[in-house]
């Protein structure tokens, strides 16, 4: 029976190269995979907290998290499309027309 | 045996983060998220989760990859970042928070815990089956799943006004 704690580490460290590829990488694409990242550490802690607790409920969470990140991947890939297709980039550098 | 397998997957999984946010190339991200995705995956297993361990391999590992390389693919945009790197000093910055924030959070939680989760009171080994996961999904968690399809429709819906709209706008 491996320790809840070690998958509690293991999300942390997750969640951590999920900022890290937020924050340094500029290709769009690569910014929401990391999201993506980040949101399956905390499905990865939730679900050892649900194994600790021996109840299904954070597993029902869980489950709910995917659907909601599913439906998240379906319209930030599709703005994505729409932003390439009048800015011609993906870089989040030269997507600047809000910037004051 | 368990913790052997455990420290092989975690391996895998914090490997394939990585190489995730190093590759250059964008399709080779997509496929090492794809290993991240499956390593998370068998941990799932592990945590006797087989209901959950289906639903990543089939929605993260099935659909979501599917969906972030047709779209780099489509847009071509395997190598987005030019070689010029407008980040300077605050790359090592980011580097810095993020470390600050993983020891932070890994301090809170260890501060904190005064009850002891090294191991489960007591181990069942069905507390969590596919079937026990639907009776609460349709019986507890009735409206929250009812409210995941509306969720479900309204992204859907989403994505077909953004793609009506830009072919609307390319015809002009």
């Amino acid at each position: 029976m491996v320790p809840v704690s070690y998958y509690v580490l293991l999300s942390a460290v997750l969640f951590t190269l999920g900022v890290v590829g937020v924050l340094t990488r500029r290709n769009a694409l690569i910014v929401f995979m990391s999201v993506e990242m980040m949101l399956n550490s905390a499905n990865l802690a939730l679900v050892a907290f649900a194994q600790r607790w021996q109840s299904a409920n954070g597993q029902i969470l869980v489950f709910f998290v995917i659907t909601v990140a599913a439906a998240e991947v379906a319209v930030g890939l599709a703005l994505l499309v729409t932003i390439f297709r009048s800015k011609r980039t993906t870089d989040i550098d030269e997507i600047n027309t809000l910037k004051g | 045996m368990e913790f052997v397998v455990f420290t092989i997957t975690a391996l895998i999984a914090v490997v394939g983060a990585a190489a995730m946010l190093l590759s250059k190339n964008a399709v080779h991200s997509a496929l090492f998220m794809l290993l991240n995705f499956s390593a998370i995956a068998v941990l799932y297993l592990l945590l006797r989760a087989p209901f959950l361990f289906a639903v990543q391999l089939i929605v993260y590992a099935g659909a979501i990859i599917v969906l972030f390389l047709f779209v780099v693919m489509l847009l071509g945009a395997e190598r987005a970042e030019d070689e010029q790197d407008r980040l300077g000093w605050q790359r090592p910055l980011a580097l810095g928070m993020a470390a600050l924030l993983l020891f932070e959070v890994l301090y809170v939680f260890f501060a904190r815990t005064n009850t002891s989760l090294t191991s489960p009171s007591v181990s069942a080994e069905d507390f969590a089956t596919p079937v026990k996961i639907g009776e609460a999904l349709f019986s507890t968690y009735l409206l929250p799943f009812e409210i995941t399809s509306v969720i479900l429709l309204a992204a859907l819906v989403g994505v077909v006004v953004l793609h009506h709209r830009q072919a609307a706008h390319s015809e002009q």
